[in-house]
């Protein structure tokens, strides 16, 4: 099978208007004959049915939570872009789409990511119509931050909670729609199968997660919106729920799935603390604005740190190791996150980590606290000089700023940040990788959509701050809507889709047969024992660096793993309850397959491009050396195992961007 | 360090639930309150016992899903944070501690510690919302200045997470803090004034209809709540209903 991409022609500019003047439309009378499938309530799913709703489509909506608002989107911290150029600092459509595409280290569809920057600009009207509480200044102007990887300030954001703003903003809109009917709501509900009639998406199976029951649900197309797949890795600032588990069975019923390697791993992080821990939790992006990045310059200090004999406001200014300020001098702190992810593994693996494990840096505010002090002495007509003033006026301002940041940090390490460097290490934050779609977001499975993190199409190797927001509700809101009419209006003589097919009848029983099988397999070890497992190869061998025999052991490896789960995993409880084991180890299950195809993508990738770092190939000053011929999406097919995916190319063509060397110098 | 829980186990919403004791060594002052029940539940799983139920997902105080009572206190004995940002350093070696769901009519038990909330949803879904449809052609978003004290005063009420503690607080239980907290949001920002008559009539009748109970200002709520969300703002949801009931 080719795959199309069906970017429409001429100039990028006119691509996305002459798109949608050419469209086929439903009329309003035959939306109400319609009905959609949404899986997954976060910022793209909750965008596309509250917008679809609207547009008079009956939908169902899908979340395993207990409520849409609790998707995974609302944890997102820093904000999220728009080309607005309030600022006037010379941001543009074309902008934000350069450095996106450079951004992602030239491994996304350019006219995808023009579309993206050219709604942007929809997005905060339509956040601030719906009265999402960005931040403003004291005109009453939206307020604007900047993220690493770019020179203008375009991120808009609502404290250090943007992600919930939005989603609650996406999530109100949707409860408009379901107090009018139009979108019927299924909370704690897991979609484990797509059935497909005729070749096209038709319906669902999913489980109830309170009675256990396994449910046949049909529709005239079916979006997935279900987020990342991060947690292959255990330990992840991901929702501890978040899944692949929809995704991969896509995969199983013929959408391809792309990228699988391209993975971010966030710089700022807390370090890891022991055995014992679940999950990870993010220091926003923009704390990287005001804080400065070090090490320690020489070994004994490390020692001495490490042995807590010595405390790092103790060391001199000229003991320090400004790492990202020394390579990178142009963007220094702010370089996107890849390099800045590298650099602190770097320092690290020379040994310069300074907690107990090795693995942490230094993310120091005192700088900043001095500079904003002195600016508010100034304007205050204090003692500029008065070390006492100046501290207590800069920590206001780092309060006010970072307030909500600073106390989390706190809670979980038990350290004031005012007074003592934070430490913070990489950790695996968002996936680029996801099911391929067209232009239309719809998979090589018609009738299948995804939309969100779910898909792969916007970030390329690497995602840039705020853009993941960016792109689940341009998808949800202003992209979806169109293409899927498109498609749509081929069925509105359709009529209701039965759940009565011998489709639905196979997909249920694979369903319930791989639930009995977990439940009556009365094995030896827990799914967390092998989800703590997996977690470990992925970590070390397809983590922030990978290389040739380290992917291949990986490959191996997992498959064994995969074998030994299905052996001796033991889930507990019953299949007709409420059953958190049961739902943990069909998750874990998918994850222990993509896992190995997560290998195999970045083995057969020879070169380093953003998130994926192949020791192989670097230049001779450790930066990621990308290669040409490797200028293209792998779209892998699934054959049985995931080590025997049949690997399709679509090649990446850059009419609109001269393709240049990365450089944050 | 060591410790004695003592956790309500109930099979499902009809069964009629008990505290139930478990010892749990090893036990991390590091380690978060769900960790530590991880741990538990690990155990009980090695024992072929069924592990312990509750909501939980993003654990790191933001999304609203873990709800528990512990030793008393809705989220656990600190302030201004929730269940999952709880870490063991707040207790000590030998302690006792009580684990249970919350408890209000309108939240049924769904198993152990989980709880059904959809009636939050209901009250949303009742008039949470502006009524404006999301087609992107609304004006600039800079064509309507907000003050910024308008502006931080609705972002500090739109912080509720929707978790419930409140309720569960609440020797009536109450839902007043959540719902102001809804309605205040909306109220201090111009986009919110066209249907604020209705929108606060409607979502206060979906609250009585839930069967969540008065407001008699005991002001448990307020302390009980992770994301602070004052008591202003249920003075502010009266007021709104007064001006609504007026017109
Ligand atoms: C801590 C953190 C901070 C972040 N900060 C930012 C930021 O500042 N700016 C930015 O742009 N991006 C940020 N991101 C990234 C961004 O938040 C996510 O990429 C984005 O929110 C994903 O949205 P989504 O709608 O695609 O999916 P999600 O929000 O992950 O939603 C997935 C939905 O699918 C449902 N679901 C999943 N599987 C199933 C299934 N099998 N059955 C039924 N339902 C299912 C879930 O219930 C949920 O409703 C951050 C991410 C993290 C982790
Ligand atoms: S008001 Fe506070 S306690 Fe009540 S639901 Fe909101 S966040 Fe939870
Ligand atoms: S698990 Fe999300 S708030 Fe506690």
């Amino acid at each position: 099978m080719a795959l199309n991409s069906r970017v429409p022609e001429g100039p990028i500019k006119d691509k996305w208007t002459n798109y949608k003047d050419k469209i086929n439309l439903v009329n309003p009378a035959n939306k109400r004959l319609i009905d959609v499938i949404i899986v997954g309530t976060g910022l793209a799913g909750g965008s596309a049915a509250a917008t679809l709703a609207e547009l008079g489509y009956n939908v169902k909506s899908f979340c395993f939570q207990d409520s849409p608002r609790r998707a995974h989107s609302i944890a997102a911290q820093g904000g999220i872009n728009a080309a607005k150029n309030y600022q006037g600092d010379g941001d543009s459509t074309y902008r934000l789409f350069y450095d996106t595409v450079k951004g992602g280290d030239y491994r996304s569809r350019e006219a995808n990511v023009y579309r993206l920057a050219e709604v942007s600009t929809n997005i905060i009207d339509q956040c601030v119509a719906q009265g999402v509480p960005f931040a403003r200044d004291y005109g009453g102007l939206l307020d604007n931050r900047s993220f690493g990887g770019v020179l203008v300030s375009r991120t808009f954001y609502a404290k250090g909670q943007t992600g919930q703003q939005l989603l609650l903003g996406a999530y109100s809109a949707m409860n408009r729609q379901i107090g009018r009917g139009k979108i019927k709501m299924y909370n704690r509900h897991e979609m484990l199968d797509v059935v497909i009639v005729d070749g096209k998406a038709r319906g669902i199976i999913a489980r109830n997660l309170v009675t256990g029951e396994i449910e046949r649900h049909s529709a005239h197309a079916v979006v997935l919106a279900t987020g990342g797949y991060g947690n292959a890795f255990y330990l992840s600032t991901y929702a501890m729920g978040s899944n692949v588990t929809a995704s991969w069975k896509a995969h199983k019923r013929g959408a391809f799935f792309a990228n699988p390697c391209f993975t971010q791993i966030h710089p700022t992080c807390i370090p890891v603390s022991g055995d014992h821990q679940s999950k990870l939790t993010l220091m926003s992006e923009s704390l990287r604005n005001d804080g400065r990045i070090w090490v320690p310059k020489n070994m004994e200090d490390v020692l001495a740190i490490r042995e807590g004999k010595l405390k790092p406001v103790e060391i001199s200014e000229e003991n320090r190791d400004y790492y990202l300020e020394r390579r990178y001098p142009a963007f220094g702190n702010l370089v996107p996150r890849d390099v800045a992810s590298r650099a602190a593994k770097e320092r690290c693996d020379a040994g310069y980590g300074v907690n107990k494990t090795g693995e942490a840096v230094y993310l120091d505010f005192a700088a900043a606290i001095q500079r904003y002090g002195k600016e508010q002495a100034h304007v205050k007509g204090l003692d500029e000089n008065d070390k006492v003033v100046v501290t207590k006026l800069g920590k206001d301002i780092i309060k006010a700023k970072y307030g909500n940041l600073f106390q989390m940090y706190e809670k979980i390490v038990d350290q004031n940040p005012y007074e003592t460097p934070m430490m913070i290490y990489p950790a695996v934050h968002y996936t680029m990788g996801g099911i391929w779609v067209d232009y239309n977001l719809m998979t090589t499975v018609p009738g299948l959509y995804a939309i969100g993190e779910a898909n792969f199409s916007d970030h390329g190797a690497n995602r840039l701050g705020a853009s993941a927001l960016m792109q689940g509700l341009a998808d949800g809101y202003f992209v979806l809507p169109y293409t899927i009419g498109d498609y749509l209006s081929n069925d509105i003589r359709t009529g209701k889709i039965s759940t009565d097919s011998k489709e639905f009848e196979e997909a249920e029983k694979q369903v319930k047969a791989t639930i009995d099988a977990l439940v009556n397999n009365n094995g030896t070890h827990s799914v967390d024992y092998f989800h703590k497992k997996l977690g470990k190869i992925m970590w070390n061998k397809c983590g922030m660096a990978r290389n040739e025999k380290d992917l291949k052991d990986a490959i191996t490896e997992i498959a064994e793993l995969r074998k030994e789960f299905w052996k001796d995993v033991k889930v507990p409880g019953g299949a007709n309850e409420y059953n958190e084991e049961l739902a943990k180890a069909g998750r874990v299950a998918d994850f222990l397959e993509l896992g190995e195809l997560f290998a195999k993508d970045a083995l057969q990738r020879e070169e380093s491009a953003g998130g994926h770092f192949r020791d192989e190939y670097q230049t001779p000053e450790g930066e990621a050396m990308r290669r040409k011929e490797f200028q293209y999406v792998s779209a892998w097919e699934y054959k049985g195992e995931p080590k025997d995916a049949v690997l399709h190319k679509e090649a990446l063509v850059y009419e609109n961007i001269e393709v240049k060397e990365r450089s944050y110098k | 360090m060591k410790l004695t829980l003592k956790i309500w186990r109930q099979k499902s919403a009809s069964d009629k639930g008990k505290l139930v004791d478990y010892k749990v060594d090893d036990v991390s002052s590091d380690m978060s309150f769900l960790e530590m029940l991880d741990v538990l539940n690990q155990d009980l799983i090695d024992k072929n016992e069924e592990p312990i139920a509750f909501d939980h997902d993003c654990r790191e105080g933001i999304c609203g899903m873990c709800s528990m009572f512990i030793n008393g206190r809705a989220h656990g004995p600190d302030r201004s944070i929730t269940v999952c940002q709880l870490h063991m350093r707040s207790f000590k070696d030998g302690d006792t501690i009580y684990i249970e769901p919350w408890r209000a009519a309108a939240f049924p038990v769904i198993k152990d510690l989980i709880v059904d909330r959809s009636a939050f949803d209901r009250i949303q879904q009742a008039g949470g919302f502006i009524s404006v449809n999301t087609s992107g052609n609304t004006q600039d978003a800079n064509g309507t200045l907000i003050s910024k004290h308008a502006a931080d005063t609705a972002m500090d009420a739109a912080t509720c997470i929707g978790c419930g503690a409140c309720v569960a607080t609440c020797k009536n239980s109450s839902a007043m803090l959540f719902v102001g907290a809804k309605v205040s949001q909306y109220a201090l920002l111009p986009q919110g004034q066209i249907e604020a008559a209705d929108r606060v009539r409607n979502m206060v009748a979906q609250m009585d209809l839930e069967g969540f109970g008065n407001c008699t200002n005991t002001g448990a709520c307020e302390i009980e709540c992770p994301k602070g969300i004052s008591l202003d703002n249920i003075a502010r949801m009266n007021r709104e209903l007064m001006k609504a009931n007026l017109n």
